[in-house]
């Protein structure tokens, strides 16, 4: 483990010396070798798809002729899984926020008898293990001709994101003044039309959030994919990348190709709403 | 679960419940219409499961279930024949070896990161940043790539370990030999779970004020005493809550495991969420499957104990 020779504290704030400067510069050096490390898989995923040859034989270290190729192979044959993963990931993203910024407005703002409890036994849900809920499902999937479809995919991946949305939601709908709404209940509005009008614009940053994380959740499923599909109709890419890997194992430019195309909403998210995923991570698990 | 209750009547005699006390009884039902949906979808998909799911375990499924609909109840037979199984046994192990070794890993690695990234420097929010992408990346896709580099002929892993001699030259067998591949597993979740452990470790750190450092080194206090007896101890809540997660979301992983090993060789790699899986999925035999479920969720509720308890003074605030 590393030894914490500087604590916070320890770098005075002010007046920037040279040897403070020098060790700031030895410190970005240390975080660059760091991230090196440990985004190393990462690398070697690009790296590898964009070797066209890299069948079983070694990979070479760098792409010195890079080539398209196995990308071509990646969507011509897994493109499809691509745009299911999207449409599933998006219609969880737009189940959970539908089910669970009503409830955490509720929950935050009505003082309901038990809410409490509501809340708890919320965050337990996020405990209860994934392949037991597919376990139980898929009798009653079975029954309701759920299994193999978009919908019953949907509303499963929907069941990831929603007690963490409703806990991370109804922390930032606490903090609304009670006054706002009522202001536009005076003006006419009825609770509903003002909770559309008033309370959603506020909270957009928290909603983002929670549909942020719940796209990326959804995305990310596997069990689900795995359980509630017994055909090929509805294969997200978690599914896509995982039989591919069983079946041709040995072209791996092709399947490091596929999973650099399923790592990219991560990526793209990770540029564009960095302070979000910061906060979802900070703000929905320890609250 | 009794400390839930108690405050719950505590904390509903804020400003908000005096006038839910006064609304007409149709107003307070309106109320109620915010939260039912999100209910009835709880009630559905978490709580119908955990009941169904004991009920299936005394039952008797076959694949013939699924034509016939037939599951006659069957006593104590599944979980006879599951606890009889030695693979359960096995499961129950390595899942503890498997969380606990992963545990260990991200949080000491996770903590060393999150106290050197709170010294400042040029691009230090940059890095941390760009850090969390093991941890949004879907672990199946992960675990793919890491079974290309842990791959033993032509993995990028045993090619560096020989070129520096740290591995004989047929290389380490990471993925294909019963006594390393669930290690092998261990580093690839240790891997994963950094960012996470990283992140909420790095923002309790923030909230540790300044000056309690400062009056430790004006009384002369070294680096490790200082973080000995004042990080370690002013983080422990925000510690406890990582660990609790972590534990949590750790046992019951299956995606990870399911596409670096499959469980294999030689079941080295079973866990309670794989043997869960292969019972009902691959043997459909439900009600077996449903057992280890139930153990599984079992544990699980054991944590859930802890994890309320971690939180409890956070919810005395609230409203």
């Amino acid at each position: 483990m590393k030894q914490p020779t500087n604590l916070p504290a320890a770098v005075p704030a002010n007046r920037p010396t040279r040897s403070v400067r020098l060790r700031s510069a030895w410190n970005t050096t240390a975080a660059l070798l760091i991230l090196a490390v440990l985004l190393f898989p990462v690398y070697w995923m690009l790296n590898t798809a964009l070797q066209p040859d890299s069948s079983v034989a070694a990979t070479e270290w760098f792409p010195t002729a890079p080539s398209l190729k196995n990308f071509d192979t990646a969507i011509s044959t897994q493109g499809g899984s691509l745009l299911t993963s999207l449409g599933v990931a998006l219609g969880a993203v737009v189940v959970c926020l539908a089910l669970a910024a009503p409830a955490a407005y509720g929950l935050a703002q009505f003082g309901l008898r038990g809410g409490q409890t509501i809340v708890f036994t919320t965050l337990i849900t996020q405990m209860v293990p994934g392949i037991v809920i597919a376990n139980a499902m898929y009798s009653a999937y079975a029954e309701l001709g759920l299994v193999n479809s978009y919908l019953g995919l949907i509303l499963a991946d929907a069941s990831l994101g929603l007690p963490f949305s409703i806990v991370l939601l109804r922390a930032f709908m606490v903090s609304i003044p009670t006054e706002v709404v009522e202001a536009a209940m005076v003006d006419g509005a009825n609770r509903f039309t003002a909770f559309i009008r008033i309370v959603l614009p506020m909270s957009r940053n928290s909603l983002i959030t929670a549909g942020l994380f719940t796209f990326l959740f959804a995305w990310s499923d596997f069990i689900f994919a795995l359980t509630l599909n017994t055909t090929d109709d509805v294969k997200p890419i978690t599914l896509g990348i995982y039989q591919f890997v069983g079946a041709h194992v040995s072209d791996w430019g092709a399947v490091m190709a596929t999973a650099v195309l399923s790592a990219v909403p991560a990526a793209v998210l990770l540029v564009v709403a960095q302070k979000y995923i910061a906060a979802g991570i900070t703000g929905g698990s320890v609250k | 679960m009794t400390t839930i209750t108690s405050i719950a009547p505590a904390a509903s005699t804020g400003k908000t419940n005096s006038k839910t006390g006064r609304a007409p009884r149709r107003q307070r039902l309106l109320r109620w219409l915010f939260v039912a949906p999100a209910l009835t979808y709880m009630g559905l998909f978490f709580g119908y499961p955990l009941v169904n799911n004991i009920l299936i375990s005394f039952q008797h499924y076959t694949p013939k279930t699924y034509f016939t609909g037939e599951a006659p109840f069957n006593g104590l037979d599944n979980w006879r024949a599951v606890f009889a199984n030695d693979l359960f046994g096995d499961a129950l192990w390595h899942t503890l070896l498997f969380t606990v070794g992963s545990l260990l890993g991200q949080f000491t690695i996770g903590l060393a990161l999150a106290v050197f990234f709170s010294r400042r420097f040029r691009l230090s929010g940059m890095v941390r940043a760009v850090l969390l992408l093991p941890w949004l990346v879907p672990m199946v896709v992960s675990a793919v790539v890491w079974r290309r580099i842990l791959d033993q002929e032509h993995g990028m892993l045993n090619t560096v370990l020989h070129a520096i001699g740290l591995a004989p030259a047929d290389g380490v067998p990471w993925l294909s030999s019963p006594s390393v591949a669930l290690l092998s597993a261990v580093l690839v979740n240790i891997w994963v779970g950094i960012p996470f452990n990283m992140v909420i470790l790095y923002g309790g750190l923030q909230e540790i004020p300044r000056d309690v450092y400062e009056a430790a080194s004006l009384d002369g206090s070294g680096p490790w005493r200082t973080f000995r007896s004042i990080t370690l101890p002013m983080l422990r809540p925000v510690i406890t809550v990582v660990l609790v997660l972590g534990f949590m979301s750790t046992v019951k992983i299956l995606d990870l495991i399911l596409a670096l090993t499959s469980g294999g060789p030689a079941d080295s790699t079973q866990t309670l969420g794989t043997v869960t899986y292969q019972l009902s999925f691959l043997q459909l035999d439900f009600g077996q499957g449903a057992v280890v479920g139930n153990v599984l969720i079992l544990i699980s509720a054991l944590f859930a104990v802890l994890y309320l308890r971690a939180n409890r003074a956070d919810f005395g605030k609230g409203k």
